[in-house]
């Protein structure tokens, strides 16, 4: 391995930065005259809007403008869009309301931007902002999908009967049928997945600064996708052509998702830079930051599984209600289907499966993407009725879910996915061996003997990612195709810059991108920058999401170094009088095989460019760029086992011990993915037992703070034991899968399963808290002890 | 945050002084609590009078009776790491040094938290089952007097709280169930063997702030071990009910953690 290539625990390059104070985040940056917005949100979750009267805000000092809802539709701003056509069953497209970047007449969740305030002072557009006199007719709410499907409940869009979106099928029904009625076990399944806040640690901002003498707009935000948010802000929202628009998406601190959207805010200050004339910053507190970034989750479904004599599973059917919240956010179509219901097979061998999706809008915030995107939906059903049948057929877990395990690759299942890699008992046995599985009996003696009740759970998870295909998608609905693109400057000196439409926004990009150019050159990391967030600088990408940077945003590096190697060889050989064929690379030098000639890297890109001496008809310099679109997804997949003990006289969980085990592919860097574990399982953990957004009935969000919405902390989790055993990705040049969701993926269900492990074999809901646990510790004690 | 103006003094008599001429001034000490409070815009003082720059106020010392006498700008960090209330008062170091995080202990102060009587707060628990002495400006009270429900104490407008004084006891300990999210108090039990008896005292779970137990104490009397504590309950009509835990879990709490600090002391 080389010291800094592939494989290498290289210490992250942009830490320095990070962890000194030095991050350049878009709330950093200040421009001249730049005034600050403020916004007037609904307090209700569902109203007619009667008027706005600004007088007062006006008088205010400082205050430059006050834009409502009506003068943004007068503009021709644009509705906010869904990326992704989902089709109703009976064919017919999905349902959209209308959804306003400011909202003139009718608002549908708290928090709905009504209308701006732009003064010279954050305070000072706040003030105004609270002194904005909007008169509202109340309308009675509803929160629950399951409620706001039925025939009386509040209805949300006129364009959307019933409150649906879309009911949404895969799968062959008839045939799951069949297996059902000839099944000689049938489990059921209720189970609800609750809704989450994403909570990067950096809230979302913008600044928006038109340029009136170029007809120029430049747009600073918190984005995982910069060039996605500037064709969608182009093509739809009116503010700007492309060629008018910059985006750049400097420092971020965090996304999981919430910020892939482009949302209401961003729109509006582009908007309010032209019509105030002077730059226009908004900066998300945290209370706003749990009002409107899309949240994540929030199914509640139905399923049943069918087995055969001999233990094995022969169909599954799901029915899923997905709550939508107000609005379909950019990509809240396709997570409930095509990122959910195409990963039910899990990790098994299941010949039938049907799936039934029906998207609900209600009065709560969008719900869109969140680490995981549908995956954890999928995999916490899948991993919750596989341990009921298990539990229910008397079989050990482990040893159900290694009997209807996928052997044979590729795999196609019946929701779409084709599996191309995989060894899922490789997985499992290294997470038994590494959990000490087969001693469980023992360490819950031991513990019952203290007074506590422990568990054990699993989880066998897959998730698609190296998101994707781009016809593939486009064939699904997908608005985009989803390649990556990279452009490889290398400098007279040697010395290299690295486009990417990647964007790091915690991932470690600026380390593990330019470890691949160690790789393949033997140079320095040090001699290599990576370049993202900007849509000057960078001409197209797709960002960053779905753990797709690596499998595809790299796979694009890799096509375009191919490019550089053939040209710096070519250039090497004709200096060397060589053949190119006896050309390699090797420690920044170009050498010919078997002898001490050579040239350093330096040499040959400064021939590039001085041009004196080149192969006949070789155009000058050393840049190559490479687009690269997947040919399939990538499938991650691993063995999560989790343990618990329960105080039962508190219901408090404590998680004594956590394996997760994953088949990543290729992995550049085991520091960096390791940290991706981490975090994901942190958030997996979170859902389980601490994480609600909990609405009451008029749709007030409760947990609307920290002071009610358990974030997880380190005294929340254990010492991780991760192991990895990977098998390489077959459809793209440098194996890899993809690790940036797995740990929220795959570890809700070990803990719920674990939980239910130590009470007996009850059903459990997340999340997992002391109350509820504590009540069913009390049911279940008795018997345990009469047991 | 809403415009407000700021003034450091340096004697009690001078923040007296201020705040007799502000308009509607608050006295400002760690501002653990008033200053997230005022950047949610839930208060706008005209004018913040600083006490933490006073002397008089800061510090602990033993009293010739064994008592502690503990100033009213003394963090929380301060009362947990001090030799004397560690050895003397071992339940109210403890309980200190479980507050928030490092940054609220090392601002926080025991004035601040009393004044404020959060009904989850932590203080309040000690003070009441020590039967603490909250001396003021003005003159003192007795912690019965002083909590006078959530939120509310028996200080008038602008009385500045001085120090608190905690009588000897044989023996304390501070048990809590912290709320998942915010670390608060959900149940919190502070148990002493004082030289009258035991007292036990509840955060956290009362509607109307902190209270105490006498079916706990006088099971206590009896026999001094947990075990005596056997299903002792507040009744859960009295205690609060939020997306955390309902009435009745709360009531279970604060008998498993007075067991807990009864087991403890
Ligand atoms: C993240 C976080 C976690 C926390 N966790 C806990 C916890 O687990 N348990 C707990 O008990 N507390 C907790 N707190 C609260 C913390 O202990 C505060 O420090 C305390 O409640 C207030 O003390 P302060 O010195 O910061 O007061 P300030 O915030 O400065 O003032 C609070 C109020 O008291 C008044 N006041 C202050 N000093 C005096 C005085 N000498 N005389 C009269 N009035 C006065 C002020 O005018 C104001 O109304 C937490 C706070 C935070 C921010």
């Amino acid at each position: 391995m080389k010291a800094e290539g592939i494989g290498a625990r290289v210490l992250r390059k942009e830490d320095n930065r990070f962890i000194s104070g030095k991050g350049n985040y878009t709330d950093d940056v200040v421009l001249p005259r730049m005034g600050h917005a403020a916004f007037v949100r609904s307090p209700h979750a569902h109203a007619k809007v009667l008027g706005v009267n600004a007088e007062a805000a006006l008088a205010m000092p400082g205050v430059d403008a006050v834009l409502t809802g009506h003068q943004l539709v007068a503009d021709g701003i644009g509705n906010i869009i869904c990326g992704w056509l989902v089709h109703s069953k009976d064919g017919s497209p999905m349902n959209m309301g209308a959804w306003r970047a400011l909202e003139p007449e009718h608002v549908r969740f708290v928090g709905q931007a009504i209308a701006v305030v732009i003064a010279d002072t954050p305070q000072q557009a706040k003030d105004a902002a609270a002194v904005v006199d909007v008169t509202y007719e109340e309308l009675p709410a509803v929160v629950d999908s399951l409620a706001a499907l039925a025939t009386e409940a509040p209805q949300l869009h006129e364009e959307a009967p019933r409150n649906t979106s879309f009911d949404w099928e895969l799968g062959e029904e008839q045939q799951v049928a069949d297996a059902f009625a000839n099944a000689a076990h049938i489990t059921k399944l209720d189970l609800t997945n609750n809704r989450l806040v994403p909570n990067p640690m950096e809230p979302r901002a913008a600044l928006a600064d038109y340029n009136s003498a170029e007809e120029h707009y430049t747009l600073y935000t918190t984005s995982q996708n910069p060039h996605v948010a500037r064709l969608v802000l182009s093509a739809f929202y009116n503010v700007a052509p492309e060629h008018k628009l910059r985006v750049i998406a400097p420092d971020v601190g965090g996304g999981f998702g919430s910020k892939i959207y482009i949302y209401p805010e961003e729109i509006v200050c582009l908007w309010a830079s032209k019509k105030v004339g002077r730059p226009v910053k908004w900066n998300c507190d945290r209370t706003e930051a749990f009002l409107t970034d899309a949240h994540g989750r929030d199914h509640h479904s139905h399923a049943e599984l069918a087995m055969d004599a001999d233990n094995r599973i022969t169909a599954l059917r799901v029915e899923t209600t997905a709550n939508l919240g107000a609005y379909m956010s950019l990509f809240s179509s396709a997570v409930p289907t095509y990122l959910y219901a195409t990963l039910l097979s899990g990790q098994y061998d299941i010949p039938a499966i049907y799936a039934n999706v029906k998207a609900v809008y209600t009065n709560t915030t969008p719900v869109d993407a969140y680490r995981g995107a549908g995956r954890p939906e999928a995999t916490y059903l899948v991993e919750t009725i596989v341990d009921k049948a298990a539990r229910e057929l008397g079989l050990d877990p482990a040893d159900f879910r290694s009997h209807n395990f996928i052997r044979s690759f590729p795999h196609q299942t019946p929701v779409i996915m084709n599996y191309d890699a995989g060894d899922y008992d490789a997985t499992l046995s290294a997470a038994k061996q590494a959990a000490n599985y087969a001693d469980f009996a023992t360490r819950k003696a031991e513990a019952a003997a203290r007074g506590k009740l422990r568990g054990i759970g699993l989880s066998c998870y897959i998730e698609a990612c190296g998101i994707a295909p781009s016809q593939a998608v486009g064939s699904l609905g997908a608005g985009v195709g989803l390649w990556e693109s990279a452009e490889v400057r290398v400098n007279p000196v040697g010395t290299i810059e690295v486009l990417t439409g990647s964007h790091s926004h915690g991932q470690g990009h600026e380390t593990t991108f330019a470890q691949l150019v160690a790789e393949r050159f033997g140079l320095p990391t040090d001699n290599v920058t990576i370049v993202h967030g900007d849509t000057d600088k960078v001409q197209f990408g797709m960002g960053t999401y779905g753990s797709r940077s690596g499998a595809v945003g790299m796979s694009a590096l890799a096509k375009a170094l191919d490019k550089v190697e053939v040209k710096a060889k070519r250039i090497a050989a004709h200096l060397l009088e060589a053949d190119e064929a006896d050309i390699t690379i090797e420690d920044g030098e170009l050498k010919i095989v078997g002898t001490d000639k050579k040239l350093s890297f330096t040499d040959v890109s400064l021939a590039a460019y001085m041009a004196h001496n080149l192969p006949e008809g070789m155009e000058p310099g050393l840049k190559e760029g490479a687009f690269y679109d997947p040919q399939n997804f990538t499938f991650p997949a691993g063995t999560h086992v989790c343990e618990v003990e329960i105080d039962p006289a508190t219901g408090k969980v404590e998680i004594v011990q956590f394996v997760a085990a994953d088949d990543f592919g290729q992995i550049i860097n085991p520091m960096i993915v390791e940290g991706q574990v981490h975090g994901g399982l942190v958030q997996g953990i979170g859902q389980a037992l601490l994480e609600n957004a909990a609405y009451d009935a008029d749709g007030q969000l409760l947990s609307a703070s920290y002071m009610d919405y358990t974030m997880p902390r380190a005294d929340n989790v254990p010492s991780f034991k991760l192991e990895t055993n990977s098998t390489l990705c077959p459809s793209n040049p440098l194996g890899m899968k993809g690790c940036g969701e797995a740990g929220a993926i795959g570890a809700p269900p070990a803990v719920m399963n674990a939980i239910s492990d130590a009470l007996g074999g009850v059903e459990v809901s997340m999340p997992a808290t002391p109350e509820k646990v504590w009540r069913l510790a009390q049911a279940a004690l008795p018997k345990q002890a009469a047991e | 945050m809403y415009e407000t103006s700021y003034n450091r003094v340096s004697s009690v008599t001078e923040a007296a002084t201020a705040l007799d001429a502000a308009d509607d001034p608050k006295i400002l000490a760690g501002g653990q609590t008033l200053i997230p409070t005022m950047k949610q815009r839930l208060a706008a003082p005209s004018e913040l009078v600083d006490i933490r720059q006073v002397d008089e106020l800061h510090g602990i010392s033993m009293q010739a009776d064994g008592a502690i006498r503990i100033g009213a700008t003394t963090t929380h960090a301060e009362v947990a790491a001090n030799a004397d209330v560690r050895a003397q008062l071992p339940g109210l170091a403890s309980l200190a040094g479980h507050i928030g995080d490092p940054h609220v202990r090392y601002m926080g102060t025991i004035g601040g938290s009393l004044a404020n009587n959060d009904p989850a707060a932590d203080y309040p628990a000690a003070a009441l089952a020590l039967g603490a002495t909250i001396t003021t400006n003005k003159g003192s009270y007795s912690a019965e007097e002083f909590f006078t429900g959530m939120f509310e104490t028996a200080l008038q407008e602008n009385e500045i709280v001085t120090a608190v004084t905690f009588p000897v006891a044989q023996r304390t300990a501070y048990a809590k169930f912290p709320n998942p999210a915010s670390r608060y108090a959900m149940a919190g039990v502070f148990v002493a063997q004082t030289p009258s008896g035991p007292r036990v005292a509840v955060t956290g779970a009362g509607q109307e702030g902190v209270f105490r137990m006498p079916a706990m104490e006088a099971a206590l009397a009896e026999n001094w071990a947990a075990d005596s504590l056997g299903s002792i309950q507040p009744d859960a009509q009295d205690m609060l009910a939020d997306i955390h835990g309902s009435a009745e879990y709360r009531a279970n709490l604060v008998n498993v953690m007075a067991k807990r600090a009864v087991a403890a002391a």
